[in-house]
């Protein structure tokens, strides 16, 4: 008996050998393992087995049982891993075509370079104002301490609606504007993006572009903060290594004034055509707001100090984006924009 | 400003390259704006002797000359017709490189050995526009007194740097040599080599003299006359038509080259007169009478008006003040003695006369900035001792000078704390001290924690405490400023609501595939026109600009429309023919400008644009953008901004659109504008074929009426039913008035209705379309039957037959 369980076994395992489909395995075990299966068959006469013999076969009948459980669950998984393989290389798609076109819009790079600049300064706690491209000569020069033939009037050449009201040649009478509707409020900090406008074009100026003027204006407000925003932006928009430079200059609605540099995002710093071999690009104009428009704005000069600065946005994306002729952003030709 | 580093040299030791000085005066407040060698593309010249000059054998234009340079002679073939026995020139070796990269090598010219070449100005590179008649022909000629042997660019001073100086609005003193000087000194913390201004011989009492009177004392606080006897017209040396030169000045004959040099040198704008011209021997200083006229050096006839400022002899003007002398007392050849005019005139009067004149001159730009009121006088007496020099000419002793009310200098108080405040250092006391004692700001008074200043008279723009700050961070320097962030209360960042949804809009319909366009805000008046706006329509009223660049720039836009059809143009032009864009921005209304309001009225609006297909691929068709696209994408922008009472109603009223395809957009019964296919009429006027379709909303009513929040809605817990509906209409049924019909005969059980199918063509009769809807019904709180919806759809039928003659198709 013994003879014939180790036969049995041997003849399962060959069936690993066989080319069987799904059906023809499971009509073997049936043979083999079934209710009238070999195995069984071959139990039936366990009876005859000496007492002694009986549990020493009995333990080989279950281990053969077992054995060929396995040999048959051997079989299928393999039959199975077969049939799925079959069945995918019939499925076989070519992925190298394209996928379906999904219509992509875009967002203009001056649009999208505000939103970058204002995501940086809502972070550091600014709010967003706006204010009127059309403007009176109060709002965008006298309260500016520009007033009527002062010589730094030459600096930005308007358009007239009339002879007392304009096209705005900059964002910063937004900043008075701010100020008076604040009403001495503390601390003030905003940022005023939006559309600008001076009698200037070509290569290098449009008659219209953006800017975004920034305020802040508190109790202990210091230059060296107005370093620190701007480096804090900088970083932001230019990469967390960026440095920026600040030289003296001249703006008659801030004293001190600087212009600042990053330095330059062609090379580095280290001297190109972009940057004239200096290593630094000027990207905004800033300074401590001039007591005298602080005054415009109902705050005693004594009381507070503030900060200002204003970048062009065109400038910024240039920069930004390697854009390099300023006429780009609006001839929206659509494979410029698409790129954005 | 261009500014000599040769000159500079004379006044301020200091050993800096010129891109190190450069640095150095950018980061004080004077900006460098380039540099330029001037001998960069100059080698090998040397000053020479002309020691022999004969004809040429074989060519009569053609001189053959022998030449020496102090060391070596050379045989030269020189083409110049003033070539010369006897002259000093410069001489270009074999080896030389001259600008263009023209190198001199030994050649033969018609046979005859050349070993070098005798220089003209051009050759060398001085600018044709700088130079004296006398050096435009021909070889330059050099004084005699010219070393032999000596480096011909350092004898010509194009040893030299130029920089060019950017210099802001407020640092007007910076137009002087002496100035930048200073500023310099103050910088490396040493001190200016003033110029030594004396005379040597001086006539202490002529017949010769004048007698000044200034009638307007507010224009014109002082006026200095220096009169010089004996001079001789001639060219000026060579050393100061060089210096002219650096500055970009042409030299002229010596006299105007002696007050175009304190000009530069001091800031010093002078006027030098014919004394003979003067008529009475009189100086008066008066504004002009309104339409008088004068012919000023330029040749040109100016006519003036009563607010600018005349200097006349005794009968006659002979100048307008600080900005242009007159031709009929100009120095001629003839000239033996001359009036020196040094003044100090009110900025803002020389500015308003040169900007009405359209004349802005060397002198009128440094006397609307403000010159230094302290050295009037100083002034006259250095030209006097310079045409000593080069004119030969004997100064006056004296000299008249008017000044009865002397300008006070400023005097400007600093709070120490104060500048340690505002700037966010902590420098000491003396430090601050210190800075301004190399301004040259003497301290008045001072204690514990302040100081009053006295501001030179060459700084008129320090005037506050503020300026004195900015001083201090200038010297200081804006890198030392230590790096902070502000402190104190905070308020937190964030859009208001209106910004917000803006940018959501942006999101949306950039998402929806549109590309956002920005176009300029202002356009040509006959746009209006094209696209066909009615003669009452509110967006004729446009706000007109007064000096605009060009008539295409004419007008603000009161519609973004045209620029959004110049664009398709545009695009289609460059063989974009399929585009979507968007746009928002302003349009501009007078709306009672200027009579009622102060400013024109300004309001937000949206464009969107689609014309041609959505390309497809191997896999899908392509997809016409049509007015349904259009019209599905704002559904889908009012739907993401939560609005909700959105009707479109057919319009035939609005110029700029096809009448049989274009909708009024209204929100809760308000008008917000349009949508449609453009006007074939309008696609005309913009060489636009095909079609174009176009929405143009009032933003501000949309954002207006955004709801920023979501009403959730749980989801159904019993299972609903859907049921088609194919209905056979007349053609003139709108769909609209189906679906109203049916909603209203619904009830609240019907969730939404949906038209999944339109037909028109040979399967059904003419004049006919087949319409087909799927209704799904729902109910809250039970599973609906069969009966519950037969009941409703019974309803719904009745009603379609009934008000629009529906039939059900099988």
């Amino acid at each position: 008996m013994k003879l014939q369980l180790e036969d049995i076994k041997k003849k399962t395992e060959k069936i690993l050998e066989e080319n069987f489909n799904l059906d023809e395995l499971n009509e073997m075990k049936v043979k083999i393992l079934g209710k009238k299966g070999e195995l069984t068959n071959i139990l039936k006469e366990m009876g005859k087995v000496s007492a002694e013999e009986r549990p020493i076969i009995g333990q080989l009948a279950n281990k053969i049982r077992d054995d060929l459980n396995d040999i048959f669950t051997q079989k299928y998984q393999e039959i199975k891993n077969k049939e799925l393989e079959e069945k995918l290389s019939k499925e076989t798609i070519d992925v190298t075509l394209p996928g379906k076109e999904i219509k992509k819009g875009s967002i203009h790079p001056v649009t999208k370079t505000i939103m970058e600049i204002e995501e940086i300064f809502i972070g550091l706690g600014f709010e967003i104002a706006e204010g009127p491209e059309i403007e009176t000569d109060f709002y965008n020069f006298e309260a500016l301490n520009l007033p009527k033939d002062h010589p730094a009037r030459d600096m930005q050449d308007s358009f007239y609606i009339t002879p007392d009201v304009l096209l705005r040649t900059h964002t910063s009478p937004v900043q008075v504007r701010t100020m008076l509707e604040k009403k001495q409020d503390l601390p003030v900090k905003i940022i005023c993006p939006g559309k600008v406008y001076r009698r200037d074009d070509d290569a290098t100026h449009s008659p219209m572009f953006h800017q975004v003027e920034g305020l802040v204006i508190d109790k202990n407000i210091r230059m060296s903060d107005l370093k620190g925003v701007l480096l804090a932006f900088a970083r932001e928009m230019f990469g967390p290594d960026q440095k920026i430079r600040l030289r003296p200059s001249f703006f008659p609605f801030t004293e001190p004034s600087a212009e600042v540099d990053i330095a330059c995002v062609m090379c580095g710093g280290k001297g190109c055509r972009t940057c004239k071999q200096t290593g630094w690009l000027e990207i905004l104009g800033s300074g401590m707001v001039h007591p005298n428009v602080l005054r415009y704005g109902g705050y005693d000069p004594e009381e507070v100090t503030a900060f200002a600065f204003g970048m062009g946005v065109e400038r910024i994306a240039m920069l930004k984006y390697g854009i390099n002729d300023l006429r780009l952003f609006y001839e929206n030709d659509v494979r410029f924009l698409n790129q954005f | 400003m261009d500014l000599s580093y040769k000159w500079l040299k004379e006044y301020v030791d200091f050993d800096l390259t010129p891109q190190e000085l450069a640095d150095k005066l950018t980061a004080s407040g004077v900006a460098v704006e380039g540099i330029t060698n001037l001998s960069e593309e100059l080698s090998g010249l040397v000053v020479a002797y002309v020691e022999e000059c004969g004809k040429h054998p074989d060519a009569d234009k053609l001189s053959l000359c022998k030449v020496y340079d102090g060391q070596d002679h050379y045989q030269v073939v020189c083409g110049a017709a003033n070539v010369a026995q006897g002259q000093k020139i410069i001489f270009a070796k074999i080896g030389a490189v001259l600008p263009g990269n023209f190198k001199i090598k030994a050649a033969k010219l018609r046979g005859v050995d050349s070993q070098g070449m005798i220089c003209s100005a051009k050759e060398i590179g001085i600018p044709q526009e700088l130079l004296l008649p006398s050096q435009k022909e021909g070889i330059l000629e050099l004084d005699q007194s010219a070393p032999l042997g000596m480096d011909g660019a350092k004898y010509l001073d194009l040893d030299d740097y130029i920089l060019e100086l950017d210099l802001t609005p407020d640092r007007g003193d910076c137009l002087s040599v002496l100035n930048v000087a200073r500023q310099l000194a103050a910088i490396l913390n040493t001190k200016v080599k003033e110029p030594a201004i004396s005379l040597n011989n001086s006539i202490e009492n002529s017949s010769k003299k004048i007698d000044i009177k200034i009638e307007d004392l507010e224009s014109c606080p002082r006026y200095v006359g220096k009169i010089v006897e004996n001079v001789t017209i001639g060219e000026s040396p060579y050393w100061m038509q060089s210096r002219l030169r650096s500055a970009g000045l042409r030299p002229i004959n010596n006299v105007v080259d002696v007050t175009n040099y304190v000009l530069l040198e001091m800031g010093q704008p002078l006027h030098a007169f014919d004394y003979e011209m003067l008529s009475g021997n009189k100086i008066i200083v008066r504004k002009a009478t309104q339409g008088e006229k004068l012919v000023t050096l330029d040749s040109q006839e100016r006519t003036l008006d009563n607010e600018m400022l005349l200097i006349c002899d005794g009968e006659r003007p002979v100048a307008i003040a600080g900005v242009m002398g007159a031709e009929n007392s100009e120095v001629t050849s003839q000239t033996k003695t001359v009036m020196i005019e040094s003044a100090y005139f009110n900025p803002v009067s020389i500015r308003k006369t040169s900007t009405k004149l359209g004349l802005r001159s060397e002198a009128s730009a440094r006397f609307e900035k403000g010159i230094n009121y302290d050295q009037t006088r100083l002034a006259a007496i250095r030209a006097a001792q310079l045409l000593e020099e080069v004119a030969q000419g004997t100064p006056h002793k004296e000299e008249v000078d008017v000044y009865p009310e002397p300008i006070k200098n400023a005097e400007v108080r600093l709070r120490f704390d104060k500048a340690n405040k505002v700037l966010g250092t902590s420098l000491e006391k003396s430090e601050i001290k210190n800075i301004f004692a190399r301004l040259n700001l003497e301290i008045i008074s001072e204690n514990e924690s302040e100081a009053v200043f006295k501001i030179p008279g060459y700084r008129p723009d320090l005037q506050i405490e503020e300026d004195l700050i900015e001083e201090i961070a200038s010297i200081y320097g804006l890198e030392n400023i230590p790096v902070t962030l502000p402190y104190g209360d905070t308020n937190p960042g964030a859009r208001t609501l209106n910004q917000k949804v803006r940018k959501k809009i942006f999101e949306i319909l950039s998402s929806s595939g549109a590309n956002e366009v920005i176009n300029y805000s202002f356009i040509n008046p006959a746009h209006l026109d094209k696209v066909l706006l009615q003669e009452n329509d509110l967006r004729r009223s446009a706000v007109e600009v007064l000096n605009p660049l060009s008539e295409e720039q004419g007008i603000m836009r009161t519609t973004l429309v045209p620029g959004m059809l110049d664009n398709a143009l545009r695009n289609h032009n460059r063989r974009s023919e399929n585009i979507l864009t968007f746009e928002i921005g302003k349009v501009y209304y007078k709306n009672g400008f200027p009579e009622k309001t102060v400013l024109p009225e300004e309001e937000l609006k949206l464009a969107l644009l689609g014309r041609g297909k959505i390309a497809g691929d191997w896999k899908n068709k392509d997809e016409e953008i049509d007015f349904y696209y259009l019209k599905g994408i704002l559904n889908k922008l009012f739907d993401a901004l939560k609005i909700s009472g959105i009707e479109y109603v057919p319009a035939s009223d609005a110029g700029e659109y096809h009448p049989g395809r274009c909708a009024k957009v209204l929100l809760d019964g308000d008008f917000i504008g349009y949508i449609g296919e453009i006007n074939p009429k309008v696609a005309d006027n913009y060489s636009l074929s095909g079609r174009t379709y176009l929405s143009e909303l009032h933003l501000d009513k949309l954002i207006e009426k955004c709801e920023n929040k979501i009403d959730y809605k749980y989801l159904p817990k019993y299972p609903g039913i859907t049921r088609d509906l194919a209905l056979l209409v007349d053609d003139i049924v709108r769909a609209g008035e189906l679906i109203a019909s049916i909603e209203n005969n619904g009830g609240k059980l019907l969730e939404s209705v949906e038209i999944f199918d339109l037909y028109q063509g040979s399967q059904i009769p003419k004049g006919k379309k087949s319409i087909a809807f799927s209704l799904k019904f729902q109910a809250e709180d039970r599973t609906l039957t069969d009966e519950d919806v037969n009941v409703l759809i019974n309803k719904i039928k009745d009603g379609l037959e009934e008000d629009y003659k529906a039939k059900l198709r099988d």
